[in-house]
């Protein structure tokens, strides 16, 4: 961001930025301006995706769903956060006032912040910060304070029960997530999101996921975690109906509570593009190789249509991520509280462990092989690339071909067809 | 702490170390307005009471008001998710006090509309306890073919909840010319739903996980609490009063009992009575049913629906009469005395949720609060029936 502005300093105004005295101020404005832009995108997206999953929820639930807002109900949000601002902002007597009033401050701050860091596309986020996904890491920390505080203030035993669940979840599930995270940090050399993404390729295979089966157990884990921390089903327990009434929410209304749902429905986007970033290719457009960016980079000009190319790359891929997770959650049960922390301590930490040493290792003996060519892309019809292919075959392509084939059945066994007429 | 106190002095416990928390009357998952007052150490529970009585609605008492066919809607209203079957006892129960032969046109209507209400009481069933695990899904699924289950019965009673179909000596109406062909499509559609829903829920891994050997409810001890229906099948024994006591047209229909065999795998810790087999005994029961109707259809017999000698005013000689039949949630047993005169001397209705609420406060030792939610909703308890 800096350097654009400084760019424009010297480009239009004709001024050195280190000595006039207005930059300061046009670096604020510009902090300011990419500040609103970015919790409005979050906000947006988080409001759209409420009417999007309601709509998935719907389908697969053999319903409708939402559509009689604007076209296809696609307004709804706005109708829903209309209402919501407008109900009485109502705290319970005995709760902590102070605390219950900022608890849902803290959550959005934590879901906000991400944005920081996150990528978009080629060269568009706010910072390309050298400790990037370290900063993620910690910043969505804040969230789980948040929801720790609304379950202790609200003063009722469901909300408590939420707050706690929350507390010993996500702290858990941070876990596995951090120690995998090294998994493509190991294989990239870097903390920085742009420059992890600049280590895969455009091609699936080229992908982190798909170059080691380390990599690729190490995506599975990650998504579990994520989902975990996200309160996601099947790790839906902080929030409970069934259970514990809505869990660390249950005394919050009015727009206090839609917070709590902005956050949890725009940290879909923030899973999903941490995900992207590190297994999924971030936003590498396909056909275009590392060398032509780099030799475009080195002529000090990149097309507009690579950036614009890039950003529907990175912006596809997270969508499917975040359908994948919407489905997930109209389709499994939840799991129990005992059960959700033997899968984490018992399962995902070991073998994250063992993960991250089968991936030094590799990355060692893969130095040692290949020497300087195995640091970011393969060249193509290389023996490590022609490996990477197989695997991607083995591990991608074969096991989503017998998924597609068993849905297909599914639905035709039951004379069910797929139908999108009365969408 | 006030609320805490309360609830102590009322209950007569001692204070300690564990937290009170009252899950209902107004709580998502207990299935009604039922109380339970759970003692629980964070997330274990000690004990939880059920506290039932928030629907009494004294429908026993009104029957000692109403005439002998006047009672007959308020029957519906002590199971109103499976109404056929309350229907069902209190006419066997007046039909005997009377000495009333029902012809058999009339028997297998009643029996062709309690399956369907029973494939219907299982669905919400077992939709409801998939919700309570946390599957949204799988509900909407069951109340889709719940729907079609009440369509079906609204073309042949013209109700789609509270039937009143029964009649003392034999059923309201006769069956529509076109009924058939109708139920016969249904029943076809509805084994190919049968075998999504176990694809769909009943053998999801999470799903399983969760059920498997929770709340184990060994034979005797099933036996001792007086569980009834799928409760008590689900224990290992093969007790079904469709084939124990045979009324109606049930001798004529061949048909199996399903009854508990750990179907969640040794390997999971299934065990003999535990919640899944409670769960899979009923996806069983709406097979066995679903045959079961298809067998009635294709014997229909002609002839009258009603008994050609019911009286208008119905005055049975004084006297007592009981009837016991299979309801959706176990044995339904009515025990009516007539004094002789228009109205009942006593009528007494005894229903499976309320033996089932009895165990609760044993079985709930130990379990977790997402546990009790998989107990109570395995046990298929509805608050009306409790209460009535």
């Amino acid at each position: 961001m800096k350097e654009l502005i400084d760019k424009i300093i010297v480009e239009q105004l004709g001024h050195d930025p280190q000595t006039w005295p207005m930059a300061q101020g046009l670096y604020l404005v510009g902090m300011m301006l990419v500040g609103v832009l970015l919790t409005t995108f979050g906000a947006i997206f988080a409001g759209l995706l409420s009417w999007w999953e309601r709509r998935i929820a719907a389908r697969i639930q053999s319903r409708i769903g939402p559509n009689r807002v604007g076209p296809q109900g696609v307004l709804q949000f706005i109708a829903d956060a209309l209402k919501l601002i407008l109900k009485e902002d109502l705290i319970p007597t005995d709760s902590d006032h102070i605390l219950f009033r900022i608890a849902p401050y803290f959550v959005m701050t934590g879901f906000i912040l991400t944005f920081v860091v996150l990528p978009f596309g080629y060269h568009l986020s706010a910072t390309s910060m050298n400790v990037g996904l370290f900063y993620v890491v910690s910043i969505t920390a804040l969230v789980v304070v948040g929801i720790l505080i609304s379950g202790w203030a609200s003063n009722s035993k469901w909300a408590l029960f939420g707050g706690i669940r929350a507390a010993a979840q996500v702290v858990s599930y941070e876990i596995p997530a951090g120690m995998v995270i090294l998994v493509p940090i190991i294989m990239a050399g870097s903390l920085n999101m742009h420059d992890i993404i600049r280590a895969q390729g455009g091609a699936p295979w080229d992908w982190f996921m798909f170059q080691t089966p380390w990599a690729y157990a190490s995506f599975f884990i990650m998504f579990t975690a994520l989902l975990a921390e996200g309160n996601r089903t099947p790790f839906d327990l902080p929030e409970a109906e069934s259970e514990i009434v809505a869990g660390y929410n249950t005394e919050y209304s009015g727009m206090r509570f839609g917070y709590y749902f902005l956050a949890e429905w725009g940290n879909l986007w923030v899973m999903s593009a941490v995900l992207t970033t590190l297994f999924l290719g971030g936003w590498q457009v396909p056909f275009v190789s590392m060398a032509k960016l780099t030799a475009w980079e080195a002529t000090g000009h990149v097309p507009l249509w690579y950036y614009l190319a890039s950003a529907a790359v990175f912006t596809l891929k997270v969508l499917v991520l975040v359908n994948i997770i919407v489905w997930i959650r109209w389709t499994f049960p939840r799991i129990r509280v005992d059960q959700m922390m033997n899968l984490c301590w018992k399962y995902l930490v070991p073998i994250g462990m063992g993960l991250v040493v089968l991936a030094a290792v590799t990355e060692l003996l893969s130095y040692q092989l290949f020497g300087e060519a195995a640091k970011g892309q393969a060249k193509v019809g290389s023996i490590r690339d022609t490996l990477h292919f197989a695997f991607f075959l083995v591990a991608g392509l074969v096991p989503f071909a017998a998924f597609a084939l068993k849905t297909r059945r599914n639905i035709y066994i039951v004379g069910d067809r797929v139908d999108l007429s009365n969408w | 702490m006030a609320l805490d106190q309360l609830v102590m002095t009322k209950f007569g416990e001692t204070a300690g170390e564990e937290m009170i928390l009252n899950m209902g009357p107004q709580h998502p998952s207990t299935h009604g307005v039922i109380n339970f007052v759970v003692h629980a150490d964070g997330e274990v529970m000690k004990k939880a009471v059920p506290q039932v009585g928030y629907l009494h609605r004294a429908i026993e008492k009104i029957g000692e008001i109403v005439t002998y066919p006047g009672f007959m809607p308020y029957t519906d209203r002590i199971d109103y998710l499976a109404a056929m079957f309350a229907n069902e006892g209190y006419a066997l129960a007046v039909e005997k006090l009377l000495g009333l032969t029902v012809p058999p046109r009339a028997q297998y209507l009643r029996a062709i509309s309690c399956e369907l209400n029973r494939i219907a009481s299982h669905l919400i069933s077992l939709g409801s306890m998939a919700m309570d695990i946390g599957a949204v899904t799988p509900f909407p699924y069951a109340l889709r073919e719940r729907e079609s289950i009440n369509d079906l019965l609204e073309a042949l009673c013209g109700a789609r909840l509270t039937y009143n179909f029964h009649r003392i000596g034999g059923v309201g109406f006769d069956m529509p010319d076109d009924w058939m062909p109708l139920c016969r499509k249904w029943l076809d559609h509805f084994d190919r739903i049968l075998d999504e829903w176990d694809r769909l829920i009943s053998f999801n891994e999470i799903f399983v996980e969760r059920l498997a050997g929770l709340a184990v409810i060994p034979l005797e001890m099933a036996i001792n609490y007086g569980l009834v229906g799928p409760n008590l099948r689900a224990s290992g024994i093969e007790f079904d009063l469709r084939k124990a006591h045979p009324y109606g047209a049930y001798p004529d229909f061949d048909f199996k009992i399903p009854f508990g065999k750990a179907y969640a795998g040794a390997y999971r810790g299934g065990v003999v009575g535990d919640c899944f087999d409670r769960f899979y005994v009923r996806v069983l029961e709406c097979r066995e049913s679903v045959s079961i109707v298809r067998q009635a259809l294709d014997k229909f017999p002609p002839g009258e629906f009603m008994a050609p000698k019911v009286p208008r005013k119905i005055k049975p000689e004084a006297g007592e009469a009981q009837s016991r039949i299979e309801a959706a949630r176990g044995e339904m047993a009515y025990y009516v005395v007539s004094d002789g005169g228009e109205r009942a001397y006593r009528v007494r209705a005894r229903t499976g949720s309320f033996l089932a609420m009895g165990i609760i406060e044993e079985l709930s030792k130990g379990l977790m609060i997402a546990d009790l939610v998989a107990l109570i909703a395995s046990l298929d308890v509805v608050a009306p029936e409790i209460d009535r």
